[in-house]
Parts: C-alpha cells; structure tokens; sequence
C-alpha cells in the first residue's frame, strides 16, 4: 500500500481504475473533468483495459452507462450539477433498468445565478430517482466508497445504481494523503462482476424501458425498485465490514464524532463536515459536550442508524447545504420525518449556509451550537436560518449600488 | 500547523508552486492539503492556491484566511483588492512578494511584519529563459518555513515537474534550489503555530435577508456591454497569424470551429481574424489542415506591428 498526494478527482479516478471498469462514457464539466482526464490518459497509456467514449450530453451519457451496464460490463461515469440535472430524466428512467454501475457526481451549485463552487441541491435533486446515495468527506472516502459502491451496486439484491458525492473544489480539487490500495487486495474485496441474468445481447433482446398501463403495475414495479434501493443498507453494511476487514477503514452508514456524551451535536453531510469536526474540538477544549453526526449513506435513508446516534441528544444543529425553494433544509425535513413520534429525541434546530461554496465559520458553529442548547431548555422550535451576515448583505447592496447606478437611476443608493 | 497562500495570475504556475510545497512537506512527513482556487478560468486572470501542512491529521478545508505566509508572485496583485492578497494577514504573517522594492510594499500597505522579495534568479545563459515562476516560489517558501530539507524540496521538484512533462527539469531544479539557498538568511522565519485560536470568538453578526423587489432581486446585468464591445483580445498571450500563401481557402474550418466567432471568411473564402476579440485559444491552429495558422507570442507580434507601422 503507497500512500500519495491526490485531489478527489483523482482519487475518483483511482477508485475507478482499481475497480477496472470496462466502460466510462464521459461529458465534460467543471469542476469534475479532470476525472475523466485522468481516465483518458490511463486508457490511452494502456493502464487501463477498457474504453472510454465522449458522448454528446450527459443524458446520452447516463443512457449509455446503464445501455452498457446491462451488457454486465461494469460502468463507471461521473458529472456535476447542471450536468446532472441535464440527465435528470435517465437519472429516473434507468434504475428500473436493474442494470449496476457507478456515477459520481462532484457537488457544485446549480443555476440561476451560475457558478462553480459547491453546494448540494444538485445532488439532492436526483434523491428521489432509484440511485443509491453515498456522501463522501476526503479524499480518501472516496476512493474507498467507490470500491464499496461497485459491491452495493452488484449485490444480487440490489442491483441499481449508484450516486458518489464529493464537493467542487473543496474536495475535487484538494490534495491530500491517500493510500492507494493494492490491486490484488481491491481484487478479493471485489472480484469480477459475475453479471448472472444482466446478461443483454443484441442477439437475445429484451426491451426494458418498457412502458405499463394501470396503477396497479405501475405501482408493483416502482415499490419492487424502492425496495431493493432499501436492501441497499443490507448490502452497504456488508461491504462496509468486508472493506474494513481487507483495508482496516470502518465506513458506518452514519459517521458520528466525539458524540457518546454528547448534549449537542451539528448533523450535516460532505466535506464542509470536517469545519464542524473543528468546531467540535474548539468547543470541547473549553469544556462544552458537542459532538457530530454525518450520515454517508442518504438513499436508502439510514433512519435506525441516525435515531441511534441522536437518541438522548438534547438538541441537533442540522446544517443544510442545500435550499429547497419554498420550504428549506432537505436534511431537516427527513431527519424530522426520522424522529417523529419517537422517545428521547432531541430539539431540532434548522440552518441553511454553505450555499455556492460560501464558507461556514468556526464562530457560526459555536453560535449554532450555543442556540441549539438554548431551544432544547426553552423548548421554543426557531425558524429556519439562513448563515448570513450583514457585512455580507453590506457587500451585495454596494454592488446594486453600482448595477442601480449603471441603470442611471434616481436615488440609486439603496 | 503551517498555512501558506499563492497568489499570482493564471499562466504563473502558483498552482504549481503550491503542489511542489505541498508534496515536499508530504515528503518530510507532514499531513498536507494543497489546492488551487480559480475564479475567472484564464490566462492572466487572479488566482491563487493555499498549502496546509500539520503533524496531526487536518480539520480544516477550504480557503486559508489565517495565512502564516503569503507569496504573491506578480505584484500588481497588491494593488487589486478583489485578488484579496493581504486578506487575513496578521503582524506575524510573512509576506514574499516578486519584487525589488518590498520595503515600498512595507510602506505602502502599512504592514507592520515582515516583507521578503523573492530572491532574483538570473535566467543562465543570460538572456536565456527566464526562470519558472513556480519554481523560484516555491523554493524561497520552502527555506522560510524552515522544515524542509534541500534533497527533500528537490525531490519534490522532481515529483511535480516529471508529471507536468517539464523537458528542462535540470534547469527548474536549479532555479527552485538557487532560490532555497538565496533565503538561508531567513530560514525558518515563517513559524508553525501550534497553539489554535480556542479563545471567545466574536458572535456572527447574523442578519435575516430581506426580501427586495424583482428588480433588485433578479441576478441581472444591466451594463451596456455586449460581446462585441468587451476587448477580449487583451486577453491573449499568443495570436494566431494565417499565412495566406499556405492557406487553401478552405472556408469554413477555423472559422466554424474557433470558439469566439472571431474568424470572417470574406467573399473570395478567404479568413480573416478579428483580434479584438480572438482571446488566444489556439483552437484554429490546430485544426487548420494545412497548418497555414502559426502561433506567435503576443509580445513579438505587437512589436512587429508597432515597426511595419
Ligand atoms: S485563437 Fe481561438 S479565438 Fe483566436 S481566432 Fe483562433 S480559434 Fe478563434
Ligand atoms: S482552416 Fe486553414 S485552410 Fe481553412 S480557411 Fe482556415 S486558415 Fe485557411
């Protein structure tokens, strides 16, 4: 095992390489190309086995991901935010295909306005598809969660896809440390997909975008799909003790930190989670007993596992990287539907910040925290936040200021 | 921890310089995040990397704004706050500016730490060329944190440079190493803080967004600008220059494929570069079947122009 220097993107790359895909279609976007960059040139120097195509979108791309992985090739493809949503309609349609493959999607904001950096309502949209959903927070993680995704995916169980998070920039174009694993030990972790009935041929076709009529069927057929998505937390419990026994790396379903006798904790998904795991060890040093939960795995929900974290908390500061537009946070509503009618479950305390890459500071952490505590004593709900300062708001109205200016209009001060 | 940020403009490598801290701190042992940031993806345009290094693993992501150690490798940067160069400095933060006046910086930014030029590597031979950016950086910082041995930087040069297809590795050797020594003087000048700001933090001075009218609120822009009338041409630093003699007159390849619409095939199908607009992608000469378009770096062409006038 060498450990190396690599940026997400590379360690996705990795990850796919290491699981030695037959197949990756491919479509360019900021800020995940260097994925398939890094692919290419691996294809090109014969350090992989395989084929990579461009295709013309990413709803071709998708299509043909899946087209593939029902051959029993194993796929491997990645995109971002407007990207996936471009494919949003093969996002649904494929997973009833029954056919396992791979996606990772690199989390960036989505429009409108436009821009690069991270948030999760891209990925958050394709929640609801049939996609396993596993988020990642290293460089590392995603590395292995790509090798864990090819064993979920394939299970005989299961077989639906499966969606890797990792955040823009703060992840995809972030060096750190990683162990590269070794061939053969990836290898006895995952063998060979052994397809079994994905088996379709051109010369044997089977036609499964098929279309049903009646509820009824309708119905069967999208509860068998939800199902199996939920027989992925079978499946990922599984792979996650056989990775932990080959790697010596315990990936749980929901990771917590320094929460045994935790009286608060911060609850949020990705990458930005590690500037809560700071803040928690801040607020420890000063004697506080706050602590975190992150869920990796979002679809199928992991609702037992999250009410065994939270159970006996007295208030959770959910910190949502994503905005729902007319509601809010998307983790506060499933966490509240997780908790519901349950004992002992503590105060939940909504926030909305991160979005577009905006950075959560150590000082909000403490505040959230502080006023978390405080509802769960006053048992008042307070209405959700958006983390957002006046300077910041300060900085916006000078530049209307100048927009107001340029449109030469009267009393253009704001 | 060490915390360090780059700043310089697209084409200078401050990604690179970044990179060959980072991996000659991973080399000495240390936990390492480097990254870069982009805004506006191109050439000549503020960007700038940070470079963590700790002995226990890092908590921390994203933007450095507590740096120990800025450089800035093209300082015009220091009179352009959107680059935000001094952001977060404090009188201990270090400042390596690609100057020959860094007590003027001192002056003029009212910085009351320290301020280092970077040392002046000559180009050998002189007149040869001129020393990567990247490299003379990313030496001089290496020798200010004090932690990184000369064979462990080299094997950093090493690491990053092979991997960038560099053809004159000896020579960016060199250079990085030449600037390593030339800091001896304030070797380890730049401290790792091992003490973290667990102190009182003020409170967040949260506010509740107010919702403003649709005219306000829409993410518009109403300026009279139009493609046409933004000069993307000054962003370029190599033109592409057609070579009628060898052009077949094909008509539609460069001008169909350049990105920008900046090539007009006139009436008798021959094709013409605005170079008010061509930003310098170079797409054009590529695809020109009978390689009529060369490259021409952006400096000689004016100065060719300014003589033919
Ligand atoms: S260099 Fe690029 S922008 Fe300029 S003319 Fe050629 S293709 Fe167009
Ligand atoms: S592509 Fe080459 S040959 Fe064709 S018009 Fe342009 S310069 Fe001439």
């Amino acid at each position: 095992m060498t450990r190396a220097l690599l940026t997400g993107n590379g360690a996705a790359a990795w990850g796919a390489r290491l699981a030695e895909v037959d197949y990756v279609p491919a479509f360019p976007i900021t800020p995940q190309t260097e994925i398939i960059e890094t692919l290419a040139g691996w294809y090109a120097s014969g350090a992989m086995q395989g084929r990579l195509t461009t295709l013309e979108s990413e709803h071709s791309m998708i299509t043909a991901a899946a087209a593939a992985a029902a051959t029993g090739a194993r796929v491997f493809t990645a995109t971002s935010s407007q990207g996936l949503l471009y494919a949003m309609e093969m996002m649904f349609a494929t997973p009833g295909w029954r056919a396992p493959f791979v996606l990772v999607n690199v989390s960036r904001a989505v429009a409108t306005p436009i821009t690069l950096e991270p948030d999760h309502t891209d990925v958050l949209a394709a929640r609801d598809c049939g996609f396993v959903q596993i988020h990642c927070a290293n460089a590392q993680e995603l590395l292995d969660s790509v090798l864990i995704a090819y064993r979920v995916a394939e299970h005989p169980g299961v077989r639906v896809p499966v969606l890797v998070n990792q955040d823009g920039f703060y992840l995809s174009f972030t060096r750190e440390p990683v162990e590269l694993p070794s061939m053969d030990s990836v290898r006895r972790f995952l063998p060979a997909f052994a397809p079994g009935e994905v088996a379709f041929r051109a010369s044997k076709p089977v036609s499964q975008a098929v279309a049903v009529l009646g509820g009824a069927s309708y119905s069967y057929f999208r509860y068998e799909l939800h199902l199996a998505v939920m027989q992925a937390l079978v499946a990922y419990e599984e792979a996650a003790q056989a990775f932990a026994a080959e790697f010596g790396r315990r990936y749980s379903a929901v990771d917590t930190y320094r929460c045994d006798d935790a009286e608060v904790v911060f609850f949020m998904i990705g990458s930005f989670a590690a500037k809560a795991g700071d803040a928690v060890d801040r607020l420890r040093a000063r004697g506080e007993r706050v602590g975190l939960v992150r869920p990796r795995l979002l679809r199928p929900y992991p609702a037992d596992a999250v009410r065994e974290a939270l159970r006996g908390k007295r208030a959770v500061a959910v910190i949502d990287q994503n905005l729902s537009m007319g509601f809010g946070g998307v983790l506060y509503a499933e966490l509240a539907a997780a908790l519901q009618g349950r004992p002992a479950m503590p105060m939940l305390c909504s926030y909305v910040g991160g979005l577009g890459g905006r950075d959560i500071r150590v000082e909000e952490f403490f505040a959230m925290a502080a006023e978390s505590r405080n509802a769960a004593a006053s048992g008042a709900v307070p209405a959700t936040r958006l983390l957002y300062s006046g300077g910041e708001l300060r900085e916006v109205r000078k530049l209307q200021a100048i927009a107001a200016a340029e449109r030469g209009e009267a009393g253009a001060r704001p | 921890m060490f915390r360090i940020r780059f700043h310089g403009r697209g084409g200078q490598g401050m990604k690179t310089a970044g990179n060959i801290l980072g991996s000659a701190f991973f080399g000495e042992g240390f936990e390492v995040q480097d990254a870069p940031r982009y805004g506006a993806e191109r050439r000549g345009a503020p960007l700038f990397s940070y470079v963590r290094a700790s002995r226990t693993p890092i908590q921390e992501r994203g933007v450095i704004d507590n740096p120990d150690l800025v450089v800035v490798a093209d300082e015009s940067l220091m009179m352009l706050p959107a680059a935000g160069v001094m952001q977060g400095v404090t009188a201990d933060t270090v400042i390596l500016i690609n100057t020959r006046d860094a007590q003027g910086w001192q002056a003029r930014a009212r910085f009351p730490g320290v301020v280092l030029a970077v040392p002046a590597i000559a180009a050998s031979p002189p007149g040869g060329t001129p020393p990567l950016q990247s490299a003379v950086c990313a030496g001089a910082a290496a020798r200010l944190v004090g932690v990184i041995r000369r064979e462990t930087l080299a094997q950093a040069v090493r690491l990053e440079l092979d991997a960038r297809g560099r053809l004159m590795l000896d020579q960016d050797l060199r250079w990085t190493l030449a600037a390593y020594d030339a800091m001896s003087a304030h070797a380890g000048c730049v401290r790792e803080r091992v003490a973290e700001r667990n102190g009182v933090t003020a409170a967040p001075d949260w506010i509740d967004v107010p919702q403003d009218s649709v005219r306000r609120a829409a993410p518009d822009i109403h300026a009279t600008a139009s493609s046409e009338q933004s000069l993307t041409g000054t962003w370029r630093s190599f033109r592409p220059v057609i070579d009628p003699g060898h052009c077949n007159r094909c008509s539609w390849i460069c001008g169909t494929l350049c990105p920008d619409s900046a090539i007009r095939v006139d009436a008798d199908r021959t094709p013409h570069i605005d170079y008010d607009h061509c930003k310098g992608c170079l797409v054009c000469v590529a695809v020109c079947p009978p390689h009529a378009i060369r490259a021409v770096a952006e400096g000689k062409a004016a100065a060719c122009e300014k003589i033919a006038q």
